[in-house]
Formats: structure tokens, C-alpha cells, sequence
């Protein structure tokens, strides 16, 4: 009974062959930014609970921080706070109705990725600087 | 409309999953907190003269820092804990998994929000 199947019809995406578009890509940035920045909030609270015990506890962490290693994972932090919160905000200008043309929805996408880069490093030219 | 669904439930619009648009809106309303808060935080970590012990402290002892410290954590911990609930029920099947889930979840946020708060008062009434 089982007959191949030779009429033309669309398929849906496939996630292995579909090239996604950016739009896409900055979607899913959303969550994943999201979920790295539950994890900077939770370094946020144990540098601070550090900081209200002894000066010893506290430069064992801040040690951690300060290194090579914990400076580059700030500045991811820094990324994905800013790229969450600008995304954030072009998500809430789509809850009220605004932008879902896809050329805005396009070009808000890239403003986001542009605000969230410079945010980032005036933010480290700053801590550069002071 | 569909004749299946009652008056009652017409006017509650609560829909399948109980809570109506409440995850939403909350999520939208943290997330609105969060705007300034995140920019007021990572401004002014990047201007303090050092990330000693002794500048920490005395950064965090001024009433100001010490509010604007206490509102982002809880509106943090609140928009994360709404986020990764979502995550969970987007990627978990199981409603037993996700039920662990969302009581994991919903333990560390209130754990880490609580222990951050306490920690910033503990700096603060210190002096």
C-alpha cells in the first residue's frame, strides 16, 4: 500500500539543512543571553555575601574575579546583560504592537547587536579609566 | 465564539494554564525595573577606584547603593526565576521532571535573592 510520496510539496524547516536567519539566531540569543545572565546574578550575590564576611573570604573571590580568566567572563556578562536588556526592550516596543515589519524587525535586530557592543565597551573604558 | 466555554470562564480569560496573562505581565514588569537597574550597576562597578574589600564596602554602605542594590536583586532573581520557568517548560517533557524543575528553580532564586539582600544590609547597617 505504501506509496512514495512524488508530489512537490513545501516541508517545513529543518533545523539541519534551513539556514537560519538572523532574526533567528538573535531569538535565540535572547534565551541563552538569558540564561547566562542567571548565572552573573548569582556571581553578583556571592561577591557581595563575600564582602559582608571577613576581608580574607572576600580576596579569595575577588582573587577568582580579578584573574585573566574571571575579567573575560565580566566582560561576557557584560555582552549578554546588555544585549538581554537591549532585545528586551525591542521585545517589549513588539508587545505593544510596534516593529514586526520584517525589514524593522531586521534592522532592530542590528541595533541591538550595535547598542549591546558599545554599551560594552564604553562600560570597560570607563573601569579603564577610573 | 466556541459554545464550550461558559460565561464564567469568558469573563475570567484565564485560559489553559490557569494564571491568565500573569507570568507575562510579570515578566514584562520586572523586566521594565531591570532597564535602569542593570545600566545603574554596571556604570557604577566600572567607576569605583578599585573592587577592594574596603571601596566594596564603603560603595555599598551608601544608602542609595544599598537600595538600588537590594531592588536589583529582587527584580532580578523574580525576571530569572520567570525566564528559566519558561525555559523549563519549553525543553522539559516530563511533568514530573519539570515539576522538580520549577521547585529547583523557585528555591535557589528565593536562596540567592535572600542572601543577597541580607548580605547588602549586613554592609549597610554595619556603617
Amino acid at each position: 500500500m505504501a506509496k512514495a510520496r512524488t508530489d512537490k510539496r513545501p516541508l517545513s524547516p529543518h533545523l539541519q539543512h534551513y539556514k537560519l536567519p538572523l532574526t533567528a539566531w538573535l531569538s535565540i540569543s535572547h534565551r541563552a543571553t538569558g540564561i547566562a545572565n542567571s548565572a552573573a546574578i548569582v556571581l553578583l550575590v556571592i561577591l557581595i555575601a563575600s564582602a559582608s564576611g571577613t576581608p580574607e573570604g572576600y580576596d579569595t573571590v575577588a582573587a577568582i574575579v580579578g584573574s585573566w580568566f574571571g575579567k573575560l567572563v565580566l566582560f561576557g556578562f557584560t555582552l549578554t546583560l546588555y544585549y538581554h536588556l537591549c532585545n528586551g526592550v525591542r521585545h517589549l516596543f513588539w508587545d505593544v504592537g510596534y516593529g514586526f515589519k520584517l525589514q524593522t524587525a531586521r534592522t532592530s535586530g542590528i541595533v541591538c547587536l550595535a547598542v549591546a557592543g558599545a554599551l560594552s565597551v564604553i562600560t570597560w573604558l570607563v573601569a579603564a579609566a577610573s | 465564539m466556541s459554545h464550550q466555554r461558559t460565561p464564567l470562564k469568558q469573563v475570567k480569560g484565564l485560559g489553559s494554564a490557569k494564571e491568565g496573562t500573569s507570568h507575562f505581565w510579570a515578566q514584562r514588569l520586572s523586566a521594565m525595573a531591570l532597564v535602569p537597574l542593570i545600566l545603574w550597576l554596571c556604570f557604577s562597578i566600572a567607576s569605583l577606584p578599585g573592587m577592594d574589600y574596603v571601596t566594596l564596602r564603603e560603595w555599598l554602605s551608601h544608602p542609595f547603593t544599598a537600595v538600588m542594590m537590594i531592588l536589583l536583586i529582587v527584580a532580578g532573581f523574580f525576571h530569572a526565576r520567570l525566564g528559566l520557568q519558561e525555559v523549563a517548560i519549553d525543553y522539559m517533557g516530563g511533568h514530573a521532571s519539570r515539576t522538580i524543575a520549577f521547585v529547583a528553580i523557585t528555591f535557589l532564586a528565593a536562596i540567592m535573592a535572600v542572601t543577597g539582600v541580607f548580605s547588602v544590609m549586613r554592609i549597610a547597617f554595619a556603617g
